[in-house]
């Protein structure tokens, strides 16, 4: 396994066009790579460097003042990139922690914007600035309650932005955490009927959040054999490389795209070991779950991490609460905050109920009976459970387009996936 | 800079940063469930961890920055963005790249880094002349010389000096107090250089004077430019800390090369 590892690793930082003439072409066909590496640009599709999109602001509630450690999230924020004649327009709904800029959103923009559409990018319901501005518990994870949270900002952005734009239809898709919030989406404006989303694509969506976080929270335990407590070794060999190759303040998301970045880096003179590979991956998710759980304590003074009725100002130290949140996963984060806090609402919640509720198992008869949604997904995706994929297949059926390899999410941008995603919108 | 201008930034700055807003402690704190106490060691540094004993005054000139960002020179770069084509822009980055080579072509020599001082030397002779004043950065296109990147905290660290403590610059963002020295003694290398060469263009006291505010705007204008970070757009609610970090291990790096 390792020398085909690092076969796969030469050849791409050779810059030699892998693979020969199969049937799929996307380089890796080893789920860890091709989760980090992602898709090569000479891989992706042809596109501009940059396009045209204005960053727009919607005040979602408009009573709530964010707290004065996070003073800087007053509005919540989104992308639009428009058409100036009529056309449809299509909402791109971000993966895990990941922000409407981060650089898969970015490919997404661009990938439909040359298309012909209007394009707005939402950031994930797990993102700092959706907690603090969008959500209305501010705990975020239970995919109907941040269904809700997603359509009543989409609502908002097609009121303020109707007056530009000429819309024919709507459209709807996201990948990872992304993919799972959009079929709710979707089976909420079926009731609501604000959008009657023509077509909806779900791109490597997790099935079950809980087994998808386990999966995660135990990758990185793999690469700390010595223990939590050596966490913060394993982050400073990631942090300190990343910071030689790459100029600070040119990133954007500073957990998922710099991460990545930071990995390639340090594997540019040495080839990676399958556990750090795994390690990496679940590096990247457990600072999205930092993020996460820090914000959501603080919007709901729960007491986890700050002490409870502490108010902490603009310009207190954190960097103790970030040692701690480093220390915490998503497993933590569900049961240390997310449980007692729904159990406190909802009397009468029990653990086994709640992990139910979150996912697609739930919408099952939905999803078989809703032609207009389309999944595509990896036979090796990392987050997937054996019988997650078996689910899959038989609930979408002709309507599930699975790839033999491609990690999680790592061919998204390849060009034959990207060319079959704008295939289904198009036709 | 105008004078009043200066003055009027200053009293905003100076209400921001002083106005201590010590938050109102309404009811009693219970302790956290997981608190820092017990999962920070007092004997274990931290990667994330970094000398910065002015932590208060540092955050809340982060926090100025980024005010200032959103409403004074963003608004200022996009509207220059939108004036300027792209070329011009490109020309005006590679104009100052050109001018701020003195400071790599001293510090390298500081530093006895004979290849780094060759080199940048080069690319001021031929980005000068052929690259007409340096619009056109043709060392790098034509002769694949790339730009060094030297400075005098380099140097400073360079025989041993480490960084003191994390200062935030107003506007400038992330530095050291070594880092801040050094800035100084090569603004005062720069701002020299510049005298000399404006010297030469037989303009009066006025003019003169003129033409030194335009392209110390114009300079900042471009900085600012070429610079893609958003403050608080990275996701996080760490971002100051994750920053500096980031800062402080960057400096390392760029010390040792």
């Amino acid at each position: 396994m390792k020398s085909i590892v690092q076969m796969l690793v030469s050849v791409l930082l050779l810059g030699i066009p892998g693979g020969t003439a199969a049937a799929y072409d996307y380089p890796f066909q080893d789920p860890y790579v091709a989760t980090i590496i992602g898709t090569p640009a000479e891989f992706q599709p042809k596109m501009p460097e940059k396009i045209d999109y204005d960053l727009l602001n919607v005040k979602v509630f408009p009573e709530r003042t964010p707290p004065d450690v996070f003073w800087y999230q007053r509005d919540f924020r989104y992308s639009l990139s428009y058409q100036q004649e009529e056309a449809p327009l299509i909402f791109v709904i971000a993966g895990t922690g990941s922000s409407f800029h981060s650089s898969s959103m970015i490919f997404f923009q661009k990938l439909f914007y040359q298309a012909g559409f209007h394009v707005v990018c939402l950031s994930s319901p797990t993102n700092m600035n959706f907690i603090v501005t969008a959500s209305e518990s501010s705990v975020p994870g239970d995919t109907v309650d941040d269904a809700k949270d997603l359509y009543r900002v989409m609502t908002q952005i097609w009121e303020q932005v109707q007056d530009r734009i000429k819309v024919s239809d709507f459209y709807l898709t996201g990948y990872s955490l992304g993919a799972t919030q959009s079929a709710f989406v979707a089976k909420l404006d079926d009731e609501k009927q604000v959008f009657n989303f023509k077509k909806v694509c779900m791109i490597n969506p997790a099935v079950s959040l809980y087994t998808s976080a386990k999966i995660l929270d135990d990758m990185v335990l793999r690469a700390l054999p010595g223990g939590p407590d050596t966490f913060d070794a394993w982050f400073k060999q990631i942090f300190k490389k990343f910071s030689e190759f790459y100029k600070i303040m040119s990133h954007q998301d500073l957990t998922h795209d710099f991460l990545y970045e930071a990995y390639r880096a340090i594997h540019k003179t040495s080839s990676p070991q399958q556990e750090n590979m795994a390690g990496m991956i679940g590096t990247v998710f457990r600072l999205s779950a930092s993020n996460m759980l820090f914000t959501s304590d603080v919007m709901t003074n729960f007491g986890l991490i700050k002490p409870k009725n502490m108010v902490l100002g603009s310009a207190d130290s954190l960097t103790g609460y970030l040692v701690v949140a480093n220390r915490t996963s998503f497993v933590d984060y569900f049961e240390e905050l997310f449980y007692p806090y729904f159990q406190s609402k909802r009397p009468g919640l029990t653990k086994a109920g709640l992990i139910e509720r979150l996912g697609l198992r739930s919408i099952d008869a939905y999803l078989r009976d809703t032609p207009k949604i389309m999944l595509m997904h990896n036979a090796d995706d990392l987050i997937l459970a054996p019988e997650d994929l078996a689910f899959l297949r038989d609930v979408f059926g002709a309507r599930a387009k699975i790839y033999p390899f491609g990690g999680h999410c790592g061919n998204m941008e390849y060009r034959d996936n990207a060319a079959y995603l704008l295939d289904f919108f198009k036709n | 800079m105008n004078r009043s201008l200066s003055l009027m930034l200053l009293a905003v700055f100076c209400i921001l940063i002083g106005c201590s807003t010590a938050p109102v402690q309404k009811e009693p704190i219970i302790p956290a469930k997981r608190p820092v106490s017990e999962y920070v060691r007092p004997d274990v540094t931290y990667t994330i961890e970094a000398h910065d004993p002015w932590e208060p005054m540092n955050r809340r000139i982060y926090n100025f920055n980024a005010i200032f960002d959103e409403y004074v020179f963003l608004p200022v770069v996009r509207a220059y963005e939108y004036v300027l084509p792209d070329i011009a822009q490109t020309g005006v980055s590679n104009f100052f790249k050109n001018l701020t080579e003195i400071t790599n072509l001293t510090n390298s020599l500081l530093q006895f880094k004979i290849v780094k001082a060759v080199n940048t030397f080069g690319r001021i002779m031929i980005n000068t002349t052929v690259g007409l004043g340096g619009l056109i950065d043709v060392a790098k296109t034509v002769d694949g010389i790339g730009r060094e990147n030297e400075d005098f905290g380099q140097t400073l660290g360079f025989y041993g000096l480490g960084p003191g403590p994390y200062l935030v610059l107003p506007i400038l963002g992330p530095s050291s107090v070594r880092d801040t020295t050094g800035l100084v003694a090569d603004t005062i290398v720069y701002s020299l250089m510049m005298q000399e060469l404006i010297g030469h263009l037989g303009m009066n006291d006025t003019q003169e004077e003129i033409l030194n505010y335009s392209l110390t705007g114009l300079y900042a204008i471009d900085k600012r430019h070429t610079e893609s970070f958003r403050y608080f757009m990275t996701g996080s609610p760490f971002e100051y800390d994750l920053i500096r970090k980031l800062f402080l291990l960057q400096r390392e790096f760029l010390i040792d090369n």
